[in-house]
């Protein structure tokens, strides 16, 4: 039996509708429980000496003065680690010649990024740490420095780690037909160079790791904030010769992660080391300053890219020059060659065209490492994209909505394989961007706009279509040797009060992942939602399973649990068959109660059910099977994502005084599929685009020649806040994946793809007539008045 | 260790309605303290440079930045967090609020950012969506992109206000 999705009023019908989170009840009250709330018995905290320099050779540590603070006990170097943790290297053998040196949880003879963990001073307090930590002394020697990404693999740039030798990590090139001849021919070409800043993600929430090892045991319990704590058992295992089975990563409440706790990070394999030398529970947390040197960077790009159209506006051909520098290593064990590989595998991704050249270079440099930070890759491919398609508008006297209608796959010609080679099984660009004009009134808003130019007002609409990869299989990472997993999995059972507990592989992280499994599990089993209690994040306790990233909780943990609730369904319908001499078909349950499938007449509430097998099993047949508990695993296999899609538009005004850009308004029409929880969406979505928002106009990590980082505060690193932020309207296409009974597809991270292309589109429609343009992100107010030309130098 | 560091002085105050004496370090600041010593952890520590409003408490009647004001300068003040202001009730209605719009995700800029919007709150009447943006503008949310914050805030001001039912 499947659930009639198409009936809203199907009984138990929660799955679609807005429900309460679980946990947002005790999180309003201060009662949440992140890893700094947990103190144990017997805790000591570690702080991090780190190097000041970006590049230096370590001649001496002197710790003398250390030693002698009130508190201080222990104090590791990096040699001190390594005798019990094996470094990582950070490759995958799909990402054909990535290579990365191994690395150790600290610094050994050298320092390669500015925070780079070299010391690690461990005391009875915080403060005592921070205290003994700034007594430390490191004699350090400069090294030459790699700061630059466009010459880091010229013959005179010195090579950063000289047994790889050269400062590339990894480069890809992919072509499909014949891009040069299409450009040598095509009715219009355009060209731009569009360049991304490097960010960070800036959880308000620090990183957080509190790790207990307990030899007595032989035990080591990890609380940590992270996304994927399976993976962090393997790897905390692996490294620190513990075997898997007994290490536990406990993931409590989480502050903020949007990719950024999804990696392995070497103080917090560094703290976890450390319990296991001093044999008790060693806490880390980050402060703000670490956060932004040591948390992983993200969108460092620059990309010389052009479009080919004929007179009709119709697409010929991309050709599509990335560049990225990841800092000193490929991050463990995600690696950071994927954002770069990402650019490559998305642009053009809405439209039909034929001729399709990328390539994404990835260098080494002396700064902090890269990895893979909410919408991996969608932003740069996106904002490239889109640049282009509203370029060449602009050059045929197109409409920017027209040339997409022109451009994007029919909505009934799926599934289509991308000149990327990317498979899309169904998605509904003309029908999400019909919505989207429909939405914003978009004549309307160009009358506004011509009203104001008028006024002399420099209004500008920005259109950005999007495609954005989820529900990934193996092949994102498995198939390269990462244990990583893609499957996950849900245990249901029912205990003899009736209620419900499900114990899911993905994790919370403030995204509704709770809520949404109890919805599923409710409807899937029949009970009221309130009456599910939902378990995540205990690798002790939860079936084996990837965790929270590339949007994949609702899509693959939403997945597992209907069919687990689904077969727990099962289950209590075959006894209660028993109990009532019924016939399983001709029952149901409904609201927490045996019932009459045909009269929805009730026969008995599940406590009874309850009572009757937990404490008087004595009385039901011999041989019923009375297993109340049921377990499954889901995996997508038919495509290797499943591909949402969408559309953002951004209204906005642009002071040519002084350069300000002011958010007017925004827009999203998104294609996640089946829709679990109507407000939880919706909600991601405009945490999305706000991020994508900070991207476009704030967010940049700034370094110096000598790699030095300039703005690690958030007085000087800018995100944006409530007063400068629109409000969204946010619009709905659904089409389920037809590879699941639930059809969902993940919505975490469509809005930050879509948004800075959409506000960038929107800042040049607003300069056009000023024949100006801004493709370097952040467009702060010194970049658009430079485009202006009203500061030169 | 500087000798002003390691001076403890003591202080008398109340917290959340409850008598608190303690002798604490010159140079430990509010936020610590309260975390800390009396295990409020509902208020956090985030940007600890005044920025973020994660840290954000109430001190006698005024939001105050735990991480900017030291342990030592609460002899005799009344002290607020999130605790107290829940077992009070006295924020249930703007706490429902933001359940219900889900104008949390996370949750770790929440006890910050409910207690500065009910500063605003208190003030009365029914502010302009621009002036509850402003007001909040010192609190940030990495989550929601504030528009659920925002429109909780509205809902309860006009709550307050009598303009529609509870
Ligand atoms: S922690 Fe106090 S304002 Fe950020
Ligand atoms: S809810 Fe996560 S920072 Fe606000």
């Amino acid at each position: 039996m499947t659930v009639q999705f198409g009936n809203p009023d199907r009984p138990n019908s929660y799955i679609g509708k807005t429900v309460p989170r679980p946990n947002a009840g005790r999180l309003v009250e201060g009662r949440g429980k992140y890893v700094d709330d947990i103190n144990l018995p017997r805790m000591v905290h570690v702080a991090f000496v780190r190097s000041p320099f970006a590049h230096a050779k370590i001649l001496g540590i002197d710790a003398k003065e250390a030693r002698l603070v009130k508190g201080v006990l222990r104090i590791f170097t990096g040699a001190d680690l390594a005798e019990v943790c094996t470094p990582w290297v950070a490759v995958l053998a799909h990402l054909k010649g990535l290579k990365s040196p191994p690395e150790h949880p600290m610094a050994l003879d050298r320092s390669c990024w500015v925070g780079e963990p070299v010391v690690a001073v461990v005391a009875t307090s915080r403060a005592a740490a921070e205290d003994g930590a700034a007594l430390v002394e490191v004699d350090y020697d400069p090294l030459p420095v790699v700061a630059d990404m466009m010459t880091a693999l010229d013959a005179s740039t010195p090579v950063l780690h000289p047994e790889i030798g050269d400062n590339l990590a990894f480069q890809r090139l992919h072509e499909e037909g014949d891009v040069d001849s299409i450009f040598a021919i095509a009715h219009k070409v355009v060209s731009a160079r569009f360049k991304t800043g490097r960010h960070t993600g800036v959880t308000l929430e620090p990183r957080s790791i509190l790790v207990d090892w307990n030899p007595a045991e032989g035990q080591m319990t990890a609380y940590h904030a992270t996304q994927a704590p399976h993976m962090m058992q393997t790897v905390l295992a692996k490294h620190l010769d513990v075997p898997e089975s007994r290490v536990r990563v406990i993931c409590g409440d989480v502050g903020g992660s949007y990719g950024i706790k999804v990696h392995v990070y070497p103080d917090e394999v560094a703290t976890a080391a450390i319990s296991k030398i001093m044999a008790r529970p060693v806490k880390f947390i980050a402060d703000r300053l670490e956060s932004f040197t040591t948390d992983i960077h993200a969108r460092d790009h620059e990309i010389e890219a052009k479009i080919a159209v004929d007179a009709n506006g119709k697409i010929l051909a991309f050709d599509v020059d990335d560049w990225t520098a990841i800092g000193a290593y490929s991050v463990y064990p995600r690696t950071s060659a994927i954002e770069g590989n990402q650019v490559v595998n998305l642009c053009g991704g809405p439209y039909d065209f034929a001729n399709y050249r990328a390539k994404t270079t990835v260098v080494f440099q002396n700064k902090t490492p890269t990895c893979q930070y909410r919408a991996v890759g969608h932003p740069i491919a996106v904002a490239v994209t889109e640049g282009l398609v509203d370029m060449a508008a602009a050059a045929l006297g197109l409409d920017p909505v027209e040339i997409r209608r022109r451009n994007m796959y029919a909505d009934d010609g799926y599934p289509i394989t991308s000149p990327a080679k990317m498979r899309f099984e169904g998605l509904s660009h003309h029908q999400s961007m019909d919505k989207l004009v429909e939405l914003m009134d978009y004549d309307a808003l160009r009358r506004d706009q011509a009203e104001a130019r008028a006024r002399g007002v420099h209004r500008g609409i920005g259109i950005a279509s999007f495609i954005e990869l989820t529900n990934p299989s193996p092949f994102m990472y498995g198939i390269g040797g990462a244990r990583i997993s893609a499957q996950d999995g849900c245990t249901v059972r029912m205990d003899p009060d009736g209620s419900i507990v499900a114990l899911s592989g993905v994790t919370e992280q403030g995204q509704g992942t709770e809520a949404m499994l109890s919805q599923i599990v409710a409807e899937g089993v029949g009970v009221l939602p309130s009456n599910v209690r939902v378990i995540t994040g205990d690798t002790q306790v939860t079936p084996y399973g990837g965790g929270t990233w590339a949007s994949r909780g609702a899509g693959i943990g939403g997945e597992a649990a209907l069919r687990s609730a689904r077969a727990l369904r099962d289950s209590i319908l075959e006894v209660a068959a028993a109990m009532l001499q019924a016939d399983q078909a001709s029952l149901d349950i409904r609201d927490g109660h045996i019932v009459d499938a045909e009269s929805g007449a009730g026969r008995m509430p599940l406590e009874e059910l309850g009572r009757i097998v937990y404490f008087r099993g004595d009385t039901l047949p011999e041989g019923l099977p009375r297993e109340l508990v049921q377990t499954r695993h889901y995996i997508t296999s038919e495509y290797p994502f499943a591909f949402t899609n969408g559309v953002q538009a951004s209204y906005l005004e642009v002071d040519v005084e002084t350069g300000i850009v002011k958010l007017l308004k925004h827009w999203c029409v998104e294609d996640c599929g089946r829709i679990i929880n109507p407000q939880l969406v919706d909600e991601q979505i405009r945490g999305g685009i706000v991020q994508g928002l900070g991207g476009a106009l704030f967010e940049e990590i700034h370094y110096d020649d000598e790699g030095q980082l300039l703005n690690g505060s958030m007085a000087d690193y800018l995100v944006p806040m409530a007063g400068e932020m629109p409000d969204m309207v946010v619009g709905h296409v659904e089409t389920p994946t037809k590879e699941s009974m639930l059809g969902a597809k993940g919505a975490g991270e469509a809005g930050t793809a879509g948004a800075p292309a959409a506000v960038m589109n929107a800042i040049n429609d607003a300069l056009r007539p000023l024949g100006a343009q801004v493709t370097q992100m952040p467009f702060t107010p010194e970049r658009i008045l430079r485009a202006l030309g009203a500061i030169e130098d | 260790m500087t000798k002003v560091f390691a001076d403890r002085i003591d202080i008398d105050l109340m917290v959340n309605g409850e008598p608190v004496e303690a002798r604490v370090p010159a140079g430990q600041h509010v936020i610590d303290f309260l975390r800390q010593e009396l295990g409020l952890t509902g208020a956090h520590a985030s940007c600890e440079h005044g920025v973020c409003g994660t840290c954000t408490v109430r001190v006698d009647g005024a939001s105050v930045r735990g991480c900017l004001m030291l342990a030592a300068q609460l002899d005799g003040a009344d002290v607020w967090t999130i605790e107290g202001l829940s077992d009070s009730e006295a924020i249930r209605d703007l706490q429902e609020a933001f359940i219900a719009r889900n104008a949390l995700q996370c949750g770790f800029c929440t006890p910050g950012m409910l207690v500065a919007a009910e500063e605003l709150l208190a003030q009365g009447g029914v502010p302009e969506r621009a002036a509850i943006r402003e007001h909040l503008s010192g609190n940030y949310c990495r989550c929601t992109g504030y528009e659920a914050i925002v429109d909780a805030v509205e809902t309860v001001a006009r709550q307050r206000a009598g303009q529609v039912q509870a």
